[in-house]
C-alpha cells in the first residue's frame, strides 16, 4: 500500500492558537499606546485614531442603514464582476487553450489588453457605459478576468495527454473529453486564478468606487477622508479587509472541496 | 483444473459488464505499408502486420523501435504518414471504444474513484445510469478490487491502479485491446499476478489483443504469437509453440496461489 497518503489530524494546531491570538492583541495594544501617547517620531500618531476610537465609530456605523447599504452595494459589484470574469475567463481560457484557431484570433487581443491595469480603464468605462454602476462592474470584471483566463489556459496546456487519450479510446468524442477530462482536470489551476482574481477585484472595485462611486465601501472611505473623519476611514479599511478575507476564504474553501482528489502535500 | 477455475471465476461475472461478449468476436487488425512519425521523423517505416481475430499478439522490441507508436496508430490516436491501419477491413480514421488502449500508468482520472473510473467506460458506451454501478462493481470484483471501489487513484498502489485500468478498459467492451506495457512499472510479483489475471479475464472474452512489452518472459507467457519489431519493420516472428493452457497447467499450484493473492 505504498501509494496511500493519509492526512494526520493537525493536533499541534491547537497549541498554536493562543500564540496567534496573543500576537494580534499585542499589535492592538501597541497601536493603542502610540496613539494615546500622541507619539511623533518622524511618523506621527498625534492625529491618528486609536483602536478604541475605531471600534466606537464602527459600533456607531453598524447601527445605521447606510453602512449596510454600502457593504451590500460593494458586494453586489464585486460578485457580479467576479462571476462574469470566472465564467468568461474559464470559457475563453479553455477555448484558447484547446483550439489553435480561437487562440490565434483572441490571444493577440488578450496580450495587448492584459498589461493595462484595470483601474486605468476608468476613463474608458465612463465613456462606454451609460451608468456608473456598470462601469464599476466592468472594471472589477477586467481585473479578475485576466488571472482566471491565464491560469485556465495554462492548466489546459498542462493537462496530461494520457487522460484525454484514455477517454478517446473508450469512445469519448470532443465534447465528452471537454466535459469529463478538461473541465474537471483544470479545476486546480482555475482556482489558483480565481483566488488571485478575487484579490485584484477588490483592489479595483474599491479604487473605482473612490474615483467615481456614489455608494459603496470605497466611496464611503474616501468620503470620510475628505471630511477629515479619520476613525471613519479606518472603519472603511477594516470593512474592506474583512470583506476581502471573507470572499477569498470562500473561494479557497470551494476550491479545496472541489479538488479533494489532488495528491496532498505533506502537512506544514 | 486451472481452466475449470477460470470458468468458475468467469461465471461470477456480471452479465451487464459484457452483454455482447458471446456473440462478438475479436477484430482483425492490419497494418499496411504503415509509416508513422512525429514531426517529419519516422518511427515506423513501411510496416506490414496482420493480427487475426482473437489472437494475442505480443510485440517485442528495443525502446524507440516504435512499439507504442504502432499501438497509438491501431487505436486511431495517431494518423499514419503513409499506408494505413485496417480494422476488419475498414480504414481506421479515429479512436473508438472497439479498440481500447490500456496505458503503462496514470491513465485513471484522479478525481474519480475506482468505481467511477470504470463507470466512465460504461457511460461512454451508453450503458444506462442505473446499470453502470452494478456493472462497474462486477468488473472491479473480477480484478479483485471490489473492496477498493470507493477509493481515489491516489489511495491505490500502482498494481491496484493498473487493475482498475484493466477493468475500465475491458468494461468498454472492446473487440481489440491494445496494451502498452501495462505491467511495465510493476514489481515482479505484482506483474506475475496481473499476467495471470489478464489471461483469466480474457478467457471467454474473445477480443484481439496487441500487447507491447520488452519482457521476453512476459511475451512467451501471454502471446499466441510474438513479433520482434526492428528499425525496418518486423525483424522476426515466432509462433508460441506451447498452448497457453499447457503453460498455465505447468504453472500449476503456483498459479492458483497467485490467483488467490489477487
Amino acid at each position: 500500500m505504498s501509494g496511500l497518503h493519509r492526512t494526520r489530524p493537525r493536533r499541534d494546531g491547537l497549541y498554536r492558537w493562543p500564540v496567534r491570538a496573543a500576537s494580534l492583541l499585542a499589535a492592538l495594544g501597541v497601536w493603542q499606546l502610540v496613539t494615546a501617547a500622541d507619539l511623533r517620531v518622524w511618523v506621527r500618531f498625534d492625529r491618528f485614531p486609536g483602536p478604541v476610537d475605531v471600534v466606537r465609530e464602527f459600533g456607531r456605523q453598524v447601527e445605521h442603514g447606510q453602512y449596510w447599504q454600502d457593504v451590500t452595494q460593494s458586494l453586489v459589484r464585486i460578485l457580479t464582476g467576479f462571476a462574469l470574469a470566472a465564467v468568461l475567463g474559464v470559457a475563453l481560457g479553455v477555448a484558447t487553450g484547446r483550439s489553435r484557431w480561437v487562440g490565434d484570433v483572441l490571444q493577440p487581443l488578450f496580450e495587448v489588453a492584459r498589461p493595462i491595469p484595470a483601474i486605468a480603464l476608468v476613463p474608458v468605462a465612463i465613456l462606454l457605459f451609460p451608468a456608473n454602476e456598470q462601469g464599476i462592474v466592468f472594471i472589477t470584471f477586467a481585473a479578475a478576468f485576466f488571472p482566471v483566463l491565464v491560469s485556465t489556459r495554462h492548466a489546459v496546456k498542462a493537462l496530461p495527454v494520457v487522460w484525454e487519450d484514455a477517454v478517446r479510446t473508450l469512445g469519448g468524442g470532443r465534447w465528452r473529453v471537454l466535459a469529463r477530462v478538461v473541465l474537471p482536470g483544470v479545476l486546480p489551476g482555475v482556482f489558483g486564478g480565481l483566488s488571485i482574481g478575487m484579490g485584484v477585484a477588490w483592489i479595483c472595485v474599491i479604487s473605482a468606487e473612490m474615483i467615481s462611486g456614489d455608494f459603496g465601501v470605497g466611496y464611503r472611505t474616501w468620503q470620510a477622508y475628505t471630511i477629515v473623519d479619520y476613525p471613519g476611514v479606518l472603519v472603511g479599511m477594516a470593512t474592506i479587509g474583512l470583506l476581502g478575507w471573507l470572499t477569498s476564504a470562500s473561494v479557497e474553501l470551494a476550491g479545496r472541496r472541489l479538488t479533494r482528489w489532488l495528491p496532498r502535500e505533506g502537512e506544514r | 483444473m486451472t481452466g475449470e477455475a477460470h470458468r468458475g471465476a468467469r461465471g461470477g461475472a456480471p452479465s451487464q459488464g459484457a452483454p455482447h461478449r458471446g456473440a462478438r468476436r475479436g477484430l482483425a487488425l492490419r497494418a499496411e505499408r504503415l509509416t508513422l512519425g512525429y514531426g517529419g521523423r519516422s518511427v515506423v517505416a513501411g510496416l506490414d502486420l496482420d493480427v487475426a481475430p482473437g489472437e494475442i499478439l505480443v510485440v517485442l522490441g528495443p525502446s524507440g523501435c516504435g512499439k507504442s507508436t504502432l499501438l497509438r496508430a491501431f487505436a486511431g490516436l495517431l494518423r499514419p504518414v503513409s499506408g494505413g491501419v485496417l480494422a476488419d477491413g475498414a480504414e481506421v480514421s479515429g479512436p473508438s471504444a472497439d479498440r481500447a488502449l490500456m496505458f503503462q500508468d496514470d491513465a485513471l482520472l484522479p478525481w474519480r474513484t475506482a468505481r467511477r473510473n470504470v463507470e466512465l467506460a460504461l457511460a461512454l458506451r451508453g450503458v444506462p445510469r442505473r446499470e453502470r454501478r452494478r456493472a462497474a462493481l462486477g468488473w472491479l470484483g473480477r480484478v479483485g478490487l471490489a473492496d477498493a471501489a470507493g477509493r481515489l487513484p491516489r489511495e491505490l498502489s500502482g498494481g491496484m491502479r493498473q487493475r482498475v485500468q484493466l477493468a475500465r478498459t475491458l468494461a468498454a467492451g472492446p473487440r481489440a485491446v491494445l496494451m502498452d506495457e501495462p505491467f511495465g512499472a510493476l514489481d515482479a510479483q505484482t506483474r506475475a499476478s496481473m499476467q495471470r489475471l489478464l489471461l483469466d479475464v480474457l478467457d471467454g472474452a474473445p477480443a484481439t489483443v496487441v500487447f507491447v512489452t520488452h519482457d521476453v518472459d512476459e511475451a512467451l507467457l501471454l502471446g499466441h504469437r510474438v513479433v520482434v519489431l526492428g528499425p525496418d519493420g518486423v525483424a522476426a516472428e515466432f509462433p508460441v509453440p506451447a498452448s497457453r493452457d499447457a503453460v498455465l497447467a505447468a504453472l500449476g499450484a503456483g498459479a492458483s496461489r497467485l490467483k488467490e493473492a489477487v
